[in-house]
């Protein structure tokens, strides 16, 4: 076997050994048999990694299976584990993954469309992480020894698929925990380092951390103007014009929104704050390889992109900050200077392998998503909108379709997510899910109360598939139905009566 | 075969409890012709807070006591199975009885966390309101001609 192999088959077992180990004392032989077979683990660096991983699982299955039969004296496909599954499925990592799949397709797992909130991980990504786990793991920022440099080579290499997919220099992206901490990262940082400049633009639709971080700044004392949006979604560009002071230090203003998907006008306003001398940051973390980003035309000086909205892994994320002209920023994070000073600590490598190799993805097959997502998004959307009182939310042209937005009328969100058990989907984003105020971002964009409290949002991404949606089709049509047969104002307006009308007792 | 038990795999079962249960099968979903002189209307709540409830009741006039009894609700998964848990409760139940309802009561037999209380309270406010609007019905009598030509 070769080195790599050794190194995956390591980290396999060693994840397998997780749920192998609680087991009823009854079972004693059967749990030998498999505990045993996580007992002669290995532990060996290697060089190599372009070793095919299936060859890998299928060596492993047959090994682990037969130590199995020699233990035990059964066939593990007859030795039943609960839950539907039998011991074959954890004869190997891939047969196990597998056959969760299928227990997935007969629904006891819900059908994921919150592609927003994150998406699963490629396997192409995790296949790329998995040496960096055990036997690479030198320190990048090492310059004494061999280990140091491999990792660091690795990790410039991600960097480039991460510069090449927004159209930047490696030397510009700079590597955080996720989005979060770029959003925080961009704006208290170029507001405390241009110390003069006390004004800050933003909209009122932007992510919480955005919003929070400007909330912040505020109590340190800036001012900041919150735009308010069009009922499309989209913000004004004259009124952002105006608002614009010889002291605006900085305009953030996101991508594609991530509760309704509509796509700002990203070039206008780069070319608008060129104009004006401010800065431009922009959190891209739902458009970054969903939709083509170019940081040079847009003009855009900082970016937020995160590792796990893009099918990598969670953890992770990058923060582009221009070079030419060249933007400053009065670092979060202080210590021993790694990422150019502007955010220091150890970097995770396999994280930063991950997201590299899920960005080189990206930019490979962002074309083909594209249309793809494209496509299973008309179907849901058509399909959705077909039923009656029902209505879209945000602009209808300028938007990601991965992201549909739906209001349905009479109906209350959360009761509806409720019904869709067999379906993983939200009703806004996934921070503020555990609290019952409505979105505010259908708040800002003008809708009603009641319709912000029935509106779900459905995200759709590269493994969706279209038996997927037409199951969430048919779903959601027959539990509205219901709902809606159970919804005192669905008869109140089939009676014809006007839900203004009526004085309602507030609580 | 032979049977262990492992950790699930796959997902755990949620052990269903009375709120998931009165949310899957809510008993006396419907309407009652509210003109009638023996049925009570409560509609309480607001679309703009998320939660609208009706209930309404029938009552027998010769023993007082609520002899039928259907609700309406547009909320969420507690709302619904509050209104469906308080109509098993009132059903035959005498109109003192039921007016002295809290919704403390519904709460604790449904476990509902501290952010679903106020689905109790409507519920609570449901069956006064309804109460509410039968006394003052049968108190006015019928409608006459005259009254509804004003």
């Amino acid at each position: 076997m070769t080195t790599t192999a050794k190194v995956v088959r390591c980290a396999a077992r060693f994840s397998r050994s997780h749920f192998a180990s609680p087991l009823r004392p009854a079972a004693t032989t059967v749990r030998r048999a498999l505990t045993a077979q996580l007992q002669h683990r290995c532990i060996s660096s290697s060089g190599k990694n372009e070793e095919a991983a299936v060859k890998v699982d299928v060596e492993n299955r047959r090994i682990d299976t037969s130590n199995f039969m020699n233990k035990t004296g059964m066939k593990p496909s007859e030795v039943d584990v609960g839950n539907r599954l039998t011991a074959d499925a954890m004869m190997s990592p891939s047969a196990g993954i597998l056959k969760q799949a299928t227990i997935m397709d007969e629904g006891s797992r819900p059908i994921y469309l919150d592609m927003q909130a994150t998406t699963p991980m490629d396997p192409r990504v995790l296949d790329a992480m998995l040496p960096f786990y055990t036997g690479l793991y030198g320190n990048p920022h090492s310059r004494t020894h061999a280990y140091g440099w491999e990792t660091e080579k690795a990790i410039d290499v991600a960097r480039g698929h991460i510069a090449k997919l927004i159209g930047a220099d490696p030397k510009e992206i700079i590597f955080t925990s996720g989005a979060t901490e770029s959003n925080n990262m961009s704006i208290k940082g170029v507001a405390r380092f241009y110390k003069s400049k006390r004004h800050i633009v933003t909209s009122q639709t932007e992510h919480k951390c955005v919003l929070d971080s400007c909330r912040h700044l505020q109590d340190e004392g800036y001012e900041i103007t919150y735009l308010p949006v069009k009922s499309n979604g989209l913000i004004d560009l004259e009124q952002l014009e105006k608002e614009i002071r010889p002291d605006t230090a900085l305009v953030s203003i996101m991508t594609v929104n991530n509760e309704i998907g509509v796509i700002q006008p990203m070039e206008e306003i780069g070319k608008l704050c060129r104009k004006k001398g401010v800065f431009f940051h922009t959190d891209g973390a739902q458009a970054v390889g969903k939709i083509p980003v170019d940081v040079g035309k847009w003009n855009v000086d900082l970016m937020s992109i995160s590792g796990h909205k893009v099918y990598g892994p969670k953890g992770i994320g990058a923060c582009y900050i221009r070079r030419r002209p060249k933007v400053r920023i009065d670092p979060l994070i202080s210590g021993g200077g790694q990422e150019r000073g502007l955010r220091s600590g150890t970097l995770a490598p396999p994280l930063v392998i991950g997201f590299g190799e899920a960005c080189r993805i990206a930019k490979e097959e962002i074309d083909y998503d594209h249309k793809r997502v494209t496509a299973l998004a008309n179907r849901l959307q058509s399909g959705l909108l077909a039923m009656e009182h029902t209505t879209l939310n945000g602009d209808a042209n300028a938007r990601y379709p991965g992201c549909v937005n739906v209001s349905f009328a009479y109906v209350e969100g959360e009761s509806l997510l409720m019904a869709l058990k067999d379906v993983a989907l939200s009703s806004g984003s996934a921070c503020t899910s555990a609290s019952l105020e409505p979105s505010y971002v259908l708040r800002a964009l003008g809708s009603s109360d009641e319709s912000a409290h029935s509106s779900i949002r459905f995200g759709i991404g590269r493994f969706t598939t279209e038996a997927e949606i037409d199951y969430v089709l048919k779903a959601v049509r027959d539990r509205v139905t219901v709902l809606r047969e159970m919804s005192p104002l669905w008869e109140l307006v089939q009676e014809g009566v006007d839900l203004n009308t009526i004085e309602w007792s507030q609580h | 075969m032979r049977k262990i038990c492992l950790p699930p795999l796959v997902l755990q079962k949620i052990i269903p409890s009375k709120t998931t249960d009165h949310y899957n099968n809510p008993r006396n979903v419907g309407s009652l012709p509210k003109n009638d002189m023996d049925v009570g209307t409560g509609l309480v709540g607001a679309p703009a807070c998320g939660d609208v409830m009706k209930l309404q009741i029938r009552v027998d006039k010769n023993t007082n006591t609520i002899s039928e009894v259907k609700f309406k609700t547009f909320g969420c998964g507690s709302a619904i199975a509050s209104s469906s848990y308080l109509t098993e409760l009132v059903r035959g139940m005498s109109l003192e009885d039921a007016g002295r309802i809290r919704n403390t009561e519904i709460a604790k037999e449904l476990c509902l966390p501290p952010v679903k209380l106020h689905c109790s309270m409507l519920a609570e406010d449901a069956i006064k309101s309804a109460i509410k609007d039968y006394q003052t019905k049968s108190n006015r009598g019928p409608p006459t001609l005259g009254k509804n030509l004003l």
